[in-house]
């Protein structure tokens, strides 16, 4: 599976502003992502996913955010060097995205298949004539599994499954190359969750699409992600193929601490072994490695500086504690 | 052994537009020894937490009994009412909602032991609330803390001291843990669990999580629209569904291990509400094994197994229990 690269994202550096003081939201993390592949962008609440994918859709907020530094090379060009216009042609078209919360991301007081139509009059208006739309959004429908006679319905009138549906129709619209999908089952109920994330799967192969998919569920990552990055207090911490991070022996005490807090179907303990602490204020981030307060190994070098890169093929682990392992750089 | 809560036929029906009737909690029976904790999982809308609220007496039944150690509470004087109300407390879902944002964590554990007038004097009550604090793990030096400075963990072990401040005898846990990060669930669900073995507390647990309700109840009862259609020990349900909903509820499941078929078994269709349903079944129509007998009346729960329940015509009138009739996925 040698696909070319899609997405190489390079140092990316984002902080927030505001009356808290200086919140470094991601700190230089660096991911790829190749052609037709799923990421999963796994981390807790404050870890900077979500700040990252707004970063590659150009949608940080521009009062209380600035991109410090780094790269997002997509395609031939550096997005963070795109100008509002050129950022507006790529968004939706190329890359599109899918929020979290299907309740709040349709608009109100408009029919499922205006929105829809949105953005192709947005992409295709001069290419396409109004009857090919008016095609083009049924056939969207049936794809994503809603009868094209709903179009004219409002938002308040479909479920949460299939207000998500309508949120992947319009994602879909223009067939982007890659799609970011934030948390996109987490409103869902089980059952409609597995429909939904049985349906992108198929739309994936379907449109040769590339995915990053931003989650806490470690089990939505074994079931869809080809590849997974860990992320803690903005840094990546692990990342590597899914079979590296199920299955493999090494990794960051952070990940072993997300399997283990886990409630499992299979075996059966009686205790959890929960991370101990909290989760550091985001406007005063320790030094050296972020974790180091609730890491289980934390060892006087890992106060003060970064933590070693371990490498070996493609799973990368950034901890002291593998400075040891064979393998390393 | 001995009974902490029992329910007879117990309903709750709301009124809703055009004079029909939601049946939200739709003859439910159960019974919940000391020291045990009962699991109630499904989806949203099936009355798992309209259960709840009755039980806690946040709601009034239109028709059943609770019972509370074999006494009936229903047409009780206030007396007996309010002691009720002191013995069977509520842990609330959002820890971010629960809380009056204008009252600090003093103030909040201390507000139902002053409705109680448990305290001799005020500095009683100040180490009542310590204490409190102390046991469920609550950093003293937040005493005078608002719920918008502290972070959701801490919020809920907020929510737990102040279910625990007038002794209770069973706690009614209303997904307690879905507003939470995985490492911090997994510290709530510990506390809980110590707190049940330190006190001989008994529980209702409702979740939609089953691995969470795996992890803590010694029995589950699962509910859809308004009725229980399964109920057993946990470790019998796991090992051996039987309704066809509870079936595709844990195939629904995605879980943090690789698997080479990722292909499952789908429930199709969503749930709809329960406004003035037809007798019978009301998984009816997502039922691969729907048959006519199915609506032809009221089904009722027998046991198929040994101490285990279920309300599905595959397992009536047959002396195999149903065996030949599954097709388990």
């Amino acid at each position: 599976m040698d696909n070319a690269t899609l997405l190489d994202v390079k140092d990316l550096e984002v902080i927030y502003t505001g009356d808290g003081g200086r919140v470094q939201a991601v700190n230089k993390i660096a991911f790829e992502l190749k052609e037709k592949e799923t990421l999963g962008l796994v981390g807790e609440t404050g870890a900077g996913k979500t700040t990252t994918a707004l970063a590659i859709m150009g949608l940080l907020p521009e009062r209380n955010s600035r991109v410090l530094g780094g790269q997002i090379f997509f395609q031939d060009g550096d997005l963070l060097k795109k100008n509002k216009n050129e950022m507006r042609l790529i968004r939706g078209a190329l890359i599109s995205m899918i929020f979290q919360d299907p309740m709040t991301a349709l608009n109100p007081v408009k029919t499922v298949g205006d929105q829809v139509l949105e953005s192709l009059k947005i992409h295709f208006a001069g290419e396409m004539t109004p009857a090919q739309m008016n095609e083009r959004v049924d056939e969207l429908f049936t794809l994503v599994g809603i009868s094209p006679n709903r179009k004219k319905d409002y938002p308040h009138q479909f479920s949460g499954g299939m207000k998500q549906r309508v949120v992947i129709a319009i994602a879909l619209a223009c067939e982007p190359l890659l799609m970011i999908a934030d948390e996109p089952t987490t409103a869902l109920d089980v059952t409609i969750q597995a429909q939904v994330l049985a349906l992108m799967e198929e739309l994936k192969q379907k449109l040769n699409m590339s995915m990053i998919m931003i989650t806490h569920d470690l089990g939505i990552v074994a079931e869809v992600c080809d590849r997974v990055a860990i992320m803690y207090a903005g840094e990546l911490v692990e990342s590597g193929s899914a079979k590296d991070f199920f299955e493999g022996k090494l990794h960051h005490p952070y990940t072993v601490g997300l399997l283990g807090a886990l409630p499992s179907l299979t075996n059966h303990a009686r205790r959890l072994s929960p991370i101990s602490g909290l989760m550091p204020d985001p406007t005063q981030l320790p030094a050296g490695c972020k974790f180091h307060p609730r890491c289980p190994h934390s060892m006087p070098i890992c106060e003060q500086e970064a933590p070693y890169i371990y490498k070996s093929g493609g799973h990368q682990i950034a901890c002291h504690l593998m400075r040891d392992q064979e393998g390393g750089n | 052994m001995e009974k902490i809560i029992e329910t007879k036929g117990l309903n709750k029906y709301f009124k809703v537009s055009g004079g029909r009737w939601l049946h939200a909690v739709d003859g439910i029976d159960l019974s919940i020894p000391l020291g045990h904790t009962l699991g109630v999982v499904g989806e949203s809308g099936c009355g798992k937490s309209t259960l709840g609220r009755l039980i806690a007496s946040l709601l009034e039944p239109t028709a059943g009994e609770i019972l509370f150690k074999g006494q009936s509470m229903l047409g009780q004087g206030s007396k007996s009412q309010k002691e009720y109300r002191r013995n069977v407390q509520m842990i609330f879902q959002d820890p971010y909602s629960s809380l009056d944002p204008r009252m600090s964590t003093f103030e909040l554990i201390a507000e139902p032991l002053r409705r109680y007038k448990v305290h001799q004097s005020k500095a009683d009550l100040v180490n009542i609330v310590v204490d409190l604090m102390r046991t469920v793990g609550l950093d003293l030096r937040f005493i005078n803390s608002y719920p918008h400075e502290m972070d959701g963990g801490r919020r809920q072990r907020i929510g737990v001291a102040r279910a625990l401040a007038l002794n209770p005898e069973f706690v009614v846990c209303d997904e307690p843990v879905s507003a939470l990060d995985v490492s911090i669930q997994a510290q709530i669900l510990n506390l809980l669990m110590d707190l049940q073995e330190e006190r001989n507390l008994s529980y209702m647990f409702i979740t939609h999580d089953l691995s969470v309700v795996k992890h803590i109840s010694n029995e589950i009862m699962v509910m859809y629209l308004g009725q229980c259609v399964e109920r057993t020990e946990t470790q019998k349900l796991f090992a051996e569904p039987l309704h066809p909903y509870t079936q595709g509820l844990l195939a629904a499941i995605p879980l943090p291990e690789l698997r080479e078929n990722k292909k499952r078994v789908l429930l199709r269709g969503e749930v709809t509400d329960p406004i003035d349903p037809q007798p019978g079944c009301r998984f009816y129509k997502r039922c691969e094994h729907a048959r006519p007998q199915c609506i032809a009346g009221p089904v009722a729960m027998t046991e198929a197994r040994p101490g285990h329940f279920v309300a599905c015509v595959l397992y009536q009138n047959d002396d195999s229990g149903g065996r030949n009739e599954e097709s388990h996925a």
